[in-house]
């Protein structure tokens, strides 16, 4: 039986800077037409922290850098039916993934840490140290993108992504139609 | 001009060529772009990004290299070739360092700008090399990013047949090849700003920098933010 409803939609930002869910409101009045059509569930939007039902689509934002993303990204694939990677954070790290190659060293995280903590010329940390905290999740080796961690349904790229191909991307997907971009709305910046 | 020699035929239309032109020169005449990276127009032809694949007479060829022939049957933007292409461009992104966001060559880079033609956004199947490459900053006027570096060659054919210098050349073999400058670094060639090899147009993506210069063209109105690449081509196609 096919339940009579608004398709469910659960956002998260991970390793991001929450630049791409600002892009979700780039789409301008035509967010009144999504919401007419869409139920948010777990997301910043609506301060829901936790799945409350499965979802048809769950958008990403942000790439993985420590282990409660990677525990976060598995928890929206259990309970997504899609999966959309939004940003190029989330498409293949973006700017965090600067620590992972560009750093020019064979120990890139632990020079990065040293540098944003104990070396670097303008910090104020008196304690000269790394922060240590139990509570403070693992940090990973590297910077990894969402399609190295989950299955990825689909890509929306941009650093933020443009209004209109969130818009189109989120109606192709609503109507089931989505069959990839116009490419002049692509854009890897 | 003297009438066309011959005819060939690229995805079922028949367009003019002359003897001694290459494939892709007769397409560009016809207004049929064919997608290149390490061909450029005033250097010789290199033939190695492959980007510019194409079937002729059921063969793969490189398309700036293959000199056209009489009545050759073409196949350019079929699926087939465009899927190839695909995945050359993504490779050549994962070989590399590409962070588009923070690169100064977004908005105007041929590598990107292929990438958007072709429709690069589905999840990746290759992983991300992530090589340590250095970046050379020694020279007053010029920065050498080679985290970004496709290896095309540009700057080595435009130093050596255009500014008849050689300040760039290739080292290592296979997927170690990389570009090199001719000491131990940039500030140690006799490189100038006002090198051809230099010069905006001929690194086609973020590694050869021109200092102070850079971010000075607002988002919007770079050199890909209108149209896709190769349009410039396509404007003047005559079917
Ligand atoms: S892709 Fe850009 S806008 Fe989106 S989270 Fe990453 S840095 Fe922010
Ligand atoms: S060189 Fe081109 S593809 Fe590479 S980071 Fe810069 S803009 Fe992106
Ligand atoms: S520096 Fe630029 S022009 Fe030279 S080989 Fe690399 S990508 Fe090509
Ligand atoms: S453009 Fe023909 S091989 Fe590179």
């Amino acid at each position: 039986m096919i339940e009579d409803r608004k398709p469910r939609i659960a956002t998260v930002s991970l390793a991001g800077c929450f630049g791409c869910h600002m892009a979700l409101l780039d789409i301008d009045e035509r967010l009144m037409a999504l919401m007419k059509l869409v139920e948010f569930d777990r997301s910043p939007l609506t301060d829901i922290k936790t799945f409350t039902r499965r979802c048809d689509i769950g958008i990403i934002e942000g790439g993985c850098c420590n282990e409660e993303n990677v525990e976060v990204l598995r928890e929206f694939r259990r309970h997504c039916d899609v999966l959309v990677a939004i940003g190029q954070c989330a498409i293949m790290g973006g700017l965090p993934a600067m620590r992972n190659a560009i750093m020019h060293s064979d120990a890139a995280l632990r020079e990065c840490l040293e540098e944003a903590y104990i070396t670097g010329p303008y910090i104020r940390n008196t304690g000269h140290a790394i922060p240590n905290d139990p509570a403070l999740p693992l940090l990973l080796d590297k910077v990894y993108p969402c399609s190295d961690v989950v299955e990825i349904d689909h890509q929306i790229p941009g650093c933020a992504p443009s209004g209109d191909i969130i818009f189109a991307a989120l109606t192709g997907l609503l109507s089931g139609k989505f069959r990839g971009f116009d490419p002049h709305l692509i854009r890897f910046d | 001009m003297s009438e066309p020699a011959f005819h060939i035929t690229i995805d079922g239309v028949q367009i003019a060529a002359r003897p001694g032109q290459t494939i892709m020169e007769a397409a560009d005449e016809a207004g049929i772009y064919i997608p290149r990276l390490c061909d450029h127009e005033g250097l010789r032809h290199q033939g190695s990004c492959r980007v510019c694949t194409v079937k002729a007479g059921g063969r793969s060829v490189s398309a700036c290299t293959q000199p056209a022939a009489p009545g050759l049957v073409v196949e350019n933007e079929t699926p087939h070739m465009v899927k190839l292409r695909r995945d050359l461009v993504e490779m050549l992104f994962h070989e590399g360092n590409h962070l588009c966001p923070i690169c100064e060559a977004s908005g105007n880079c041929e590598l990107q700008a292929m990438a958007y033609r072709l429709g690069l956004t589905a999840p990746s199947r290759f992983p991300f090399l992530q090589p340590t490459r250095p970046l050379d900053a020694s020279h007053p006027d010029i920065a050498l990013d080679t985290n970004r570096c496709i290896t095309c060659g540009r700057c080595i054919r435009a130093s050596q047949d255009v500014d008849h210098k050689g300040v760039f050349g290739y080292v290592g073999r296979g997927i170690h090849r990389r570009v090199a400058v001719n000491g131990p670094d940039l500030a140690h060639t006799d490189a100038a700003i006002t090198d051809h090899a230099i010069s905006a147009e001929v690194c086609p993506v973020g590694c050869i920098i021109r200092k102070r210069v850079g971010f000075r063209i607002p988002i919007g109105e770079r050199e890909f933010d209108a149209a896709l690449i190769g349009e410039e081509i396509e404007e003047h196609r005559d079917d």
